[in-house]
């Protein structure tokens, strides 16, 4: 029986939740998780005064409630087990987690995995800003695992990300794959302007046809292999596909020359 | 012991303790791929001369390989693991990376790894890059047809080789028919192969020569030609002799390939099926024929 997290009272401001994790959630009764506190602006508040917690913790976390877009932080930091959102969510969602499954039945709002380094986060609606990236300031974005929307993103998808995978069944923002360092983002619907922006290494594989920076450079247009692994992958995660742009052949352009110019950019070119 | 009307000597054939890896092989067509598999299991038949023995296991659907196009798994043993890495990197190198629109893919789990793509990567002169999905790494090449894609590590795993039967036969003809009918057969059978022509060594090897410099030399018992100047094992009608050598994955795998060799051969004029081995000295495995057909 999973433990749920049902929401009885929505918070005036929002929640900063980083307590609603496996890790911390491990061995606790209902009653020692209602305990656990949480950020109410800048008051430290109880779980409990936002949820009502029954079941058990057998490997699942289930949230359920009507204001869970107000709860910010879910799932930030884990490195295990699983956390099944029925509805929206807020801001940083799995920030910094190593490991696990989080899946948002819903949207999710801005942040979504900054900087995490394994795991996996599904998103069945639409996801906000930097999905997949760096905190301003920061080096690195995302250096490992998997981020599945099933919707659209919105601008700076896997701003600097140095490992992992992003997929976008829907369109994507501008700025995608801006400053990326190394990893793969595909979109099956439009991208916005400025894909790859000052992009080193890295993939970004669009299932459309786009306009790209003048600092991308035409290199081809042929059937890359590893593309089909990654297809089969996503496929299986319930991604559709079909086959002709599986089999392809994309537009390879290269950037970005104002950096490294190791980058790709592949553009479906049936 | 009797099957049908070939007897089956009460011996053991002996087999080694040998590491092995799996290579699937995928291309744009199953030509291209039973090429590049052809090319990389090539002088290969066996390890005292060729440094490894390496054949192709199955012809793969596009439904069986990791990026859906038709495809080829090939087996390949040698003495240690370092030695099947060394070989892998040389063959695939060589021989897969060469062959027009291949993609090559470890093949076997386990916790024992060689590292090939990781390898083969610099021949990318700095231009290639990696893709990690899954927990398995993908080396990106570039090559004249756009790229070759080679997975990093490849699982070794300890395997057997030189499992044997040997056809004692009336004629050349039907010696030959017996042993064709063998590795039919013995090709049905997962995680084996047959490393020598068509499955078969008509030059089966004793340990030691009368020249010094040599570690092996031709099995006079089993020359029809020298029936009459040596120790010979073979009977008085018998005229020719053939061997099939089987290297697998597991000693399962190898005594059910020989298991079906035998089923399959045993026919009218082979008058006996054997198997060679060392007296049970080296080799770390004994399968005695009779235990086969009695399972």
């Amino acid at each position: 029986m999973p433990l749920l997290l049902k929401q009885i009272a929505p918070p005036e401001v929002p929640l900063e939740a980083d307590n609603i994790t496996p890790d911390r959630i491990t061995g606790q009764t209902p009653a020692g998780v209602e305990k656990l506190t949480v950020m109410h602006g800048n008051e430290t508040r109880r779980i409990g005064d936002f949820f009502r917690v029954t079941g058990q913790y057998d490997g699942v976390i289930n949230l359920q409630g009507d204001h869970l877009g107000r709860v910010k932080f879910i799932g930030a930091r884990m490195s295990r087990g699983v956390i099944r959102v029925d509805g929206d969510v807020g801001e940083h969602l799995g920030a910094g987690m190593s490991g696990g499954a989080i899946l948002i039945s819903g949207n999710a709002a801005d942040w979504v995995g900054p900087e995490m380094s394994g795991g996996r986060i599904e998103i069945r609606g639409n996801a906000g800003h930097m999905t997949g990236s760096a905190y301003r300031g920061a080096d690195m974005g995302m250096t490992g695992g998997e981020i599945i929307i099933h919707g659209n993103a919105r601008n700076e998808v896997g701003n600097a990300m140095r490992n992992g995978l992003i997929a976008i069944a829907g369109n994507s923002g501008d700025f995608t794959g801006v400053n990326m360092l190394a990893g793969s983002i595909f979109v099956s619907g439009e991208l916005g302007i400025r894909t790859g922006a000052g992009m080193k290494r890295g993939s970004v594989i669009s299932l459309k046809d786009a306009e790209l920076l003048p600092t991308f450079d035409y290199s081809c247009t042929y059937q890359p292999g590893y593309l089909t692994l990654y297809f089969r992958y996503l496929t299986g995660l319930g991604l559709e596909i079909d086959d002709e742009r599986v089999r392809g052949p994309y537009k390879r352009y290269c950037g970005d020359s104002v950096e490294m110019n190791r980058g790709e950019i592949l553009l479906y070119s049936g | 012991m009797k099957l049908k009307s070939t007897e089956i000597v009460d011996t053991f054939a002996e087999a080694f303790k040998m590491w092995g890896a799996r290579v699937i092989i995928t291309a744009a067509n199953r030509q291209w791929a039973r090429a590049a598999a052809q090319a990389m299991t090539g002088f290969a038949t066996s390890v005292i001369g060729c440094k490894c023995e390496a054949g192709i296991e199955s012809i793969l659907s596009p439904g069986q390989t990791p990026d859906g196009r038709p495809g080829a798994s090939v087996l390949l043993f040698a003495m240690d693991k370092a030695s099947v890495g060394k070989r892998l990197l040389e063959r695939i190198g060589q021989c897969v990376m060469t062959c027009p629109t291949t993609a090559c893919f470890n093949g076997l789990d386990g916790d024992n790894a060689v590292q090939v793509g990781s390898q083969l990567r610099y021949f990318g002169d700095g231009f290639q890059g990696s893709k990690k999905l899954a927990g398995r790494r993908y080396w990106r090449i570039p090559v004249m047809d756009g790229e070759f894609v080679v997975e990093e590590s490849f699982h070794v795993q300890a395997s057997v080789g030189g499992g044997n039967i040997i056809m004692l036969g009336t004629d050349e003809k039907k010696t030959l028919a017996a042993a064709t009918a063998a590795t039919r057969a013995m090709a049905e059978i997962k995680e084996v192969i047959l490393p020598f022509p068509n499955g078969v060594v008509r030059s089966g090897s004793k340990v030691g020569s009368r020249y010094k410099t040599l570690p092996a030399s031709t099995n006079t018992a089993y020359c029809p030609t020298l029936k009459a100047v040596t120790d010979s094992s073979l009977p008085p009608d018998v005229n020719c002799a053939l061997e099939i050598v089987v290297d697998g994955l597991t000693e399962t795998a190898v005594r059910d390939a020989m298991t079906a060799g035998i089923h399959a051969a045993a026919k009218p004029g082979i008058r006996q099926i054997t198997a060679g081995n060392y007296g049970g000295n080296l080799g770390q495995y004994k399968i005695n024929l009779h235990e086969l057909l009695a399972d």
